[in-house]
């Protein structure tokens, strides 16, 4: 088994606060893993520092040869400006970014990749609409188009199924199981547990410093999901510097 | 007698470069106000067309009334006041619109006492202010307004791509490429390079007007950018000819003629623009099948 992503004594965070405190672990090569923990625990600051966003105060991450701007990642929806005048089909064709970059140009065969990735999350008929015409659910379905078109090997989803109905949920696990069999390897922040019990075989349970990693049945047990509550406190101003050997 | 109207400006070369010029400003100003309004920048815009006061007052001592100069001077305290306000909000927990209206206030101040100390004439202050008396432009400001608006045309499209995906999905373009800072740079330094170019034309208090009011003009017109550049152009033209025609018969500056007319046009798009304009809305119509 190969690593995909490896993290060692990481610590991001903002103003100097961790966000996420001396994480150890890796990530295996074609994994499915749930990203879990209370609001605050440190999922989505993870994220950012998994696709290169914001750099880590300490520590690091080794990504086994994989570019950051090669890894696909999915935002959470509200940072989405969806008041912006763009098109369905413009804003999926933002996938093809890797291979196109700043000026490439998009040919025959691009527009026939995305219909065929708006066809693909159920959307077609949709393309000229203006993305603030759409509902919640269309357009999670619409970013996961963006994703099957950015084809990479590692996929970095953050919140996916939140405020979405039970049918938009099945079809876009759908795709999760497909990029699974794929042997992509695939994080994913979640809320609700049942769907992590049912669909991940891993969990990561963050509560700032990692509470509990493994096998998915064995990190949701009632103690880790209390300790995880009990270790989110306040974010504290007055904290003074972190004395943590920096193991390298 | 119509026709004299539209034709009797143009024998005077000095009105032709006005309408050239506005033709030129109208081409690079109408996208960068789409993307001012787009990013929520649009009174930002605002605060930095007063804040270059003081560099252009710097030229025109350093070298009289040489278009030349003025320009370097605004250009040089306009990009100096973008980048200050941008490095100081990254660097402290300031918004990047309460520092711009820090810098704002201490340049113009700055700027006030420079032409209040060394005595600018009335006549000289009103041009500054407010633009040409009666649409008349000499060559030399011709030239600057269609050197600077060619710039800003052909490095828009370069950063059009990341310009616009910064926009909508920041976190994702962050994720595929490092060039949305780079884009938001360049946009501030083609930001300042139109608002020289509608100093010039228009003076320093009006001259925003026709970067900003064409595009939210524009947004009452379609949902799709593309389409909203071009309507922005249009109706800078449009705003820009009819205002300097105005200025030519009625021998008032163009500034406040020019922006007179964007806001009646801006008044009709509020009224009927066919994207949620007011009229439509009181219509009663029937809702669709689905």
């Amino acid at each position: 088994m190969t690593e995909q992503l490896q993290f060692r004594n990481l610590t991001l965070g903002y103003d100097r606060h961790p966000a996420v405190h001396h994480l150890d672990g890796a990530v295996r090569t074609g994994s499915l893993t749930a990203v879990i923990g209370p609001n605050g625990a440190g999922k989505s600051t993870l994220f950012k520092g998994v696709v290169g966003v914001i750099k880590p105060l300490a520590g690091r991450i080794e990504r086994n040869g994989v570019r950051p701007q090669d890894i696909a990642y999915l935002p959470q929806v509200a940072e989405i400006d969806r008041t912006f005048p763009i098109s369905v089909y413009d804003m999926v064709a933002m996938g093809l970014w890797r291979g196109k970059g700043l000026f490439g140009g998009i040919g025959a065969r691009d527009r026939d990749s995305v219909e065929g990735a708006i066809a693909a999350v159920g959307l077609t008929g949709f393309e000229p609409r203006a993305i603030g015409t759409l509902s919640g659910g269309q357009m999670q379905r619409m970013l996961f188009a963006r994703l099957l078109l950015q084809d990479a090997r590692v996929i970095v989803l953050d919140e996916p199924f939140n405020a979405i109905d039970a049918k938009t949920c099945a079809d876009l696990l759908e795709l999760v199981r497909r990029w699974h069999s794929e042997q992509r390897t695939v994080l994913a922040a979640m809320h609700d547990l049942d769907v992590v019990k049912a669909h991940f075989p891993e969990a990561l349970l963050l509560a700032r410093e990692p509470v509990a990693w493994g096998a998915t049945a064995d990190v949701l047990t009632p103690e880790n999901m209390l300790k995880a509550r009990r270790m989110c406190e306040a974010f504290d101003e007055q904290a003074e510097a972190c004395v943590v050997a920096e193991a390298v | 007698m119509l026709s004299q109207i539209f034709s009797e400006p143009f024998s005077d070369p000095s009105v032709r470069h006005s309408m050239a010029a506005v033709l030129a400003l109208a081409l690079s100003a109408g996208p960068v106000g789409v993307f001012l309004m787009l990013r929520r920048m649009s009174l930002v815009g605002d605060a930095m067309s007063h804040a270059i006061l003081p560099g252009v007052a710097l030229g025109f001592l350093a070298a009289g009334l040489n278009v030349f100069a003025m320009t370097m001077g605004g250009l040089v305290a306009g990009l100096v006041i973008a980048l200050l306000a941008g490095a100081v909000s990254r660097a402290t927990a300031l918004q990047e619109d309460a520092s711009l209206a820090v810098f704002l206030l201490v340049s113009l101040a700055f700027g006030v006492v420079i032409v209040t100390v060394n005595g600018i004439d009335v006549e000289q202050l009103m041009e500054f202010l407010f633009g040409e008396m009666a649409a008349k432009m000499n060559v030399d400001k011709l030239l600057v307004i269609a050197v600077n608006a060619t710039i800003s045309v052909i490095a828009l499209a370069l950063i059009y791509r990341p310009l616009a995906l910064d926009c909508v999905d920041p976190g994702f373009l962050r994720s595929v490429s490092r060039a949305g800072g780079i884009a938001h740079l360049t946009f501030l330094a083609l930001l300042v390079l139109n608002l020289i170019n509608a100093f010039h034309a228009l003076g320093t208090l009006l001259g925003i007007a026709i970067i900003i009011v064409p595009a939210t003009i524009a947004r009452f017109w379609t949902r799709d950018i593309s389409a909203m550049i071009v309507l922005a152009m249009a109706s800078a033209l449009l705003s820009g000819w009819v205002g300097l025609l105005f200025a030519f018969h009625a021998g008032i500056p163009s500034g406040p003629a020019v922006t007179l007319v964007a806001g009646v046009l801006y008044v009709v798009s509020v009224l009927f623009g066919r994207v949620g304009g007011l009229v439509w809305r009181a219509l009663p119509s029937r809702h669709l099948e689905a």
